[in-house]
């Protein structure tokens, strides 16, 4: 059982709980405790994946979440291949199925490993050298044919089956990770009283303490990153460690977590040496070997090597010969002794010394010192210091309410000894510094020849420290290759700039329960389920679901939308108009409030009257419009566009509470307060009457409260059709009552395509289509709208503006192709000589275009520069085949002289 | 995510607040009074520093009030804020 490479004795594993796993389809054994990467040892195995760039034989290099190597493909199902897994942080499960990633057609024997060979082409920036010419050629065959031969593993196809949670918490402490460093700063607040948050990466805290209300304990758990003000991620693996997960319980938990103090205790990493042929199978750091030897009672092999810079593989060494291995040489490179090439196909085989000597051996291991884990420390933006000691950077000072302890704070001596290099040994051939992506010593220096000075772009152009594992074991030897070929001090070089996340984090963690029909709320009106019942197609309107049209048995949406036309017209439709934003606007000084923020003026507005008001930004441009009612001579209703709801309320607030705040003045939204249906038609009085107790007869642009279907209505006579039309405000509960009255009387709905057609008809602009926010209010014929008298509002003084105030702007008009049968489409572009050379002069462009049923032709609206006084001019809108012949005319196209609306 | 202070709430997560953009644009009262160039110039021209800043937020999540804050644009703390009116620090 359980390998040859397996102790008999030793470790923190469980030998009692034997666990079978199988890896690229072969079943292995390994026991309780064991991570994929020491089970594999344990059974010999040191062949796990092909390398990036090269396909070259690649092995297990650590014992931690800092592993370039040994990066495998986790299969639960087909929805559930999680990729590019670390082995050494694979906690065996059993029925694992682990596969290796980058090869074809097999591991043992792979095609790309062409790319080893041919690797004097593809140095440093190759693709921006080599694959140059033909430039379509990029995209079409260098690309694919780069980006499959280089990758990592296969993102899964499947969406992901399983759920993640989210959530927030605050404490006193939150130390991040659980050695001895941090286990003592943990106890020390916990013994103070603090609220305390330990968390570690690992699968177990052998923590001297209890978890109790106010001390959490979370294992498995990775700080990714770290923000302003003391935040910090969280990621908490909770089910991939088991056999088979409840699907019901959530796979992983985002925390975010607001710390009074943070702690770092995060440890140093190891730093591999950079020799030729360092990246064999077989080849791992001193420490590394070290975890597996004492937490998993593994022997990476029987005959060892050892190459170090550092005290630390002195330890390593005496341990692994206690434990039975051969130890064949430490090669101690401060003594002058070196290492100029390895060898052996699938797993090292034999190193050569610079003496000439060649050892035999099966195990290499590498200790070039340590690196304190200071990515959290550099992501709060703390400074650095490079200490020639540890030849390593170390936080220079602490931070407010932020500081690092143990190793992660340079502390090691004491444990480990001295020593420490950084940069190559020797950089002749294949010496890598970047495992992960396939980067090697010669890259950095040709770099350097070629001119880059700034790490960040050395980093950039040889992509050295752009891996999944950001280059945990590569920056710092990569900072000391291009600090000698600079002719430069390390602390002169500086370091790239430490990003989140520190490790990968799923996207399922950071989504969270945001997905599918929670990704983005969905907002319905009091009569969608009235809509639904009816047949109704729906289209989003922001974050509206409107009822688009209402097909009949064997209608075409053309049929549809023309029927409903037809209906408002010659009888009756109606039309859920709830979507409209509504702001109240109450208070002794509302009617001077909205004096300024519209172009119109409201003082002289009687009570019980309408006005269509307009609302311009303050640089003049129309940002949105809607009807205004006035209920009291403090008490205003104000509509909105649908979509400007919240950005009209916002701007006014806006206004309010930093310009006027001496206005005696509140404003509310009551967009979900009142429903809104509107009654269209030459028969809509007569539909509404037994309905109500208001005089149906009020004037156009009139409002009035009363009762409607036994429920509180305000009712507004209004008209967005230029028709005879009310709209009655409802509270939403009273709404399906109401709509099933009037449509018992014989009135049918219209959606929103039919209310586009017929305000187009009657040239009426739409906020976002012909107000564009580039358009004036006499760039849309609305100059009559604007308060003569007033002083000032919003947007006034622009107006005024050489640019906004200059002849030959784009003003609105209407469209009729000449043909009467082709219709345009939004968007297209108007010339007057459609023969003249590309790019055309272009006069104009189409912002809405219909098929008319009362017309029984196209129509278009336009914006049109000079528009207004070209009526009748013949021009043109060059399409791709042909040019469409077109008249200009006025934008109002039905009804111009408002009969209908006043009947 | 920032902290940032809200003046009526205290301190509150940053995704609770709208940023609002540079504080103490002041809005002439009398617009027509001024040059094409000075409203130009009120319309368009920020300071936009590196470093000290003194801007708007409101804490739309919340109290729904605008407040003024003083932040270090090259660290992004937040050294004070302020209430609407209130003499800048």
């Amino acid at each position: 059982m359980n390998g040859s490479f397996r102790l008999p004795t030793g470790g923190r594993i469980d030998r009692a709980y034997p666990l079978r796993f199988t890896f690229n389809g072969r079943a292995y054994d390994g026991c309780a405790g064991d991570t994929l990467a020491s089970a594999l040892l344990a059974n010999g195995v040191h062949l796990i994946g092909r390398s990036f760039k090269y396909h070259r034989p690649r092995g297990i290099l650590s014992a931690g979440s800092d592993e370039p190597s040994a990066l495998v493909t986790i299969v639960r199902d087909d929805a559930r291949r999680t990729p590019n897994q670390r082995a050494p942080q694979v906690e065996l499960y059993e029925g694992l199925q682990a596969e290796s990633q980058n090869h074809f057609p097999s591991l043992g024997f792979d095609i790309g490993v062409v790319n080893d060979f041919l690797s004097p082409l593809l140095p440093a920036g190759f693709y921006y050298k080599t694959f140059k010419w033909p430039a379509w050629a990029w995209h079409r065959i260098y690309e694919p044919l780069i980006r499959r031969a280089a990758g990592l593993g296969r993102a899964p196809t499947q969406p992901d089956p399983d759920r993640y949670v989210q959530r927030y918490a605050h404490c006193d402490v939150l130390v991040i990770g659980a050695g001895s460093a941090g286990l003592a700063a943990a106890s020390q607040a916990v013994s103070a009283g603090a609220r305390v948050l330990l968390c570690d990466e690992h699968p177990t805290i052998d923590a001297p303490f209890a978890a109790t209300e106010r001390v959490t304990l979370l294992s498995r758990t990775t700080a990714f990153g770290c923000y302003p003000y003391n935040m910090v991620g969280l990621a908490e693996r909770l089910t991939d460690h088991l056999a088979s997960p409840n699907p019901a319980h959530a796979r992983e938990r985002l925390w975010q977590v607001r710390a009074k103090e943070i702690v770092l205790a995060t440890g140093a990493l190891e730093r591999p040496l950079v020799f030729p042929g360092n990246d064999r199978p077989g080849i791992m750091l001193s420490g590394a070997a070290l975890t597996y030897l004492q937490r998993y009672a593994v022997l990476p092999g029987r005959r060892i090597a050892i190459v170090t810079s550092h005290d630390a593989a002195y330890r390593t060494a005496d341990a692994l010969r206690e434990a039975g291995a051969e130890i064949a040489a430490v090669i101690d490179v401060r003594k002058g002794a070196t290492i100029t090439a390895t060898g052996g196909r699938a797993r090292v085989a034999w190193i050569r010394l610079g003496s000439g000597d060649v050892i035999s051996c099966d195990t290499v291991l590498m200790c070039g010192g340590f690196t304190p884990s200071v990515h959290l420390f550099s992501q709060a933006r703390g400074q650095l210091r490079f200490d020639p000691a540890c030849q390593a950077f170390i936080p220079a000072a602490p931070l407010p309410g932020l500081r690092a302890v143990g190793a992660c704070a340079g502390d090691f001596a004491s444990e480990f000894g001295s020593g420490g290099t950084l940069g190559a040994l020797d950089a002749r051939g294949k010496a890598f510094v970047d495992f992960q992506n396939d980067v090697t010593a010669k890259d950095i220096a040709l770099a350097v020849r070629e001119g880059f000075r700034s790490i960040e772009h050395i980093k950039r152009y040889t992509t050295t420290g752009m891996a999944t594992d950001q280059g945990k074991t590569a920056n710092i030897n990569a900072l000391g290759i291009a600090a000698d070929a600079l002719a430069l001090a390390p602390e002169q070089v500086g370091l790239t700039t430490f990003r989140a996340p520190f490790t990968p984090v799923t996207f399922g963690t950071f989504a969270g329960a945001a997905r599918g029909v929670l990704f983005d709320p969905v907002r319905e009106t009091p009569l969608h389920e009235r809509a639904v019942a009816r047949g109704a197609v729906f289209e989003d309107v922001g974050q509206w679901r409107r009822a688009h049209y209402f097909p009949r048995r064997g209608e075409t949406q053309r049929d549809a939308v023309a029927r409903e036309c037809r209906t408002v017209r010659t009888e009756v439709g109606l039309f859920d108009g709830s979507t409209l934003g509504k702001i109240e606007v109450v208070g002794p000084d509302a009617a001077e409030f909205l004096d300024r923020m519209y172009v119109n003026t409201f003082r002289t507005l009687a009570v019980g009257r309408c006005r269509y008001g307009i609302m311009l930004r303050e640089d003049g441009f129309v940002l949105d419009d809607g009807v205004i009612g006035r209920l009291a001579p403090d008490r205003f209703h104000v509509t909105t566009t649908t979509g400007g709801a919240a950005r009209v309320l916002a701007m006014m607030e806006d206004y309010r509470q930093t310009e006027w705040p001496e206005l005696d003045v509140w404003l509310t939204s009551v967009t979900e307060q009142w429903a809104v249906i509107g009654v269209q038609g030459p028969r809509a009085r007569e539909v509404l009457t037994p309905l109500t107790d208001i005089n149906l007869t009020l004037p156009h642009m009139s409002v009035a409260t009363g009762q409607a279907g036994g429920a509180p209505a305000r009712l507004f006579r209004v008209s967005f059709t230029g028709e005879l039309g009310y709209e009655i405000n409802v509270p939403p509960d009273a709404a399906g009552a109401v709509w099933d009255a009037i449509v018992s009387r014989g009135a049918t709905p219209y959606g929103t395509e039919a209310m586009h057609v017929l305000r187009a008809e009657k040239g009426y602009i739409i906020a976002g289509q012909e107000a564009d926010g580039t358009a004036t209010p006499d760039d849309l014929g609305l100059t009559w709208a604007i308060g003569k008298s007033k002083r000032d509002f919003v947007g006034k003084r622009s107006l005024s503006l050489p640019a906004l105030a200059a002849s030959g702007r784009k003003q609105l008009v209407g469209l009729l192709t000449e043909d009467a049968r082709t219709q345009l489409d939004d968007g297209t572009q108007l010339v007057d000589d459609p023969h003249q050379p590309v790019p055309m002069r272009v006069l104009g462009h189409v912002t809405s275009a219909y098929f008319s049923v009362a017309l029984n032709r196209p129509i278009a609206l336009a914006m049109l520069a000079n528009g207004r006084a070209r009526m009748d001019e013949r021009l043109y809108v060059p399409m791709a085949d042909c040019a469409i012949a077109v008249q200009v005319v006025s934008p109002v196209f039905y009804d111009p002289q408002g009969t209908r609306l006043h009947g | 995510m920032l902290l940032i202070s809200c003046p009526w709430c205290g301190p509150r997560p940053e995704l609770e607040f709208s940023y609002g953009g540079e504080a103490h644009i002041v809005r002439v009262a009398d617009p027509a009074a001024v040059s094409d160039a000075a409203w130009a110039a009120f319309l368009h021209a920020r300071s936009n520093p590196k470093g000290i800043h003194r801007e708007r937020w409101r804490h739309t999540h919340g109290c729904a009030r605008f407040f003024n804050a003083v932040r270090d644009t090259t660290t992004d703390v937040i050294s004070t804020t302020y209430k609407q009116g209130e003499v800048p620090p």
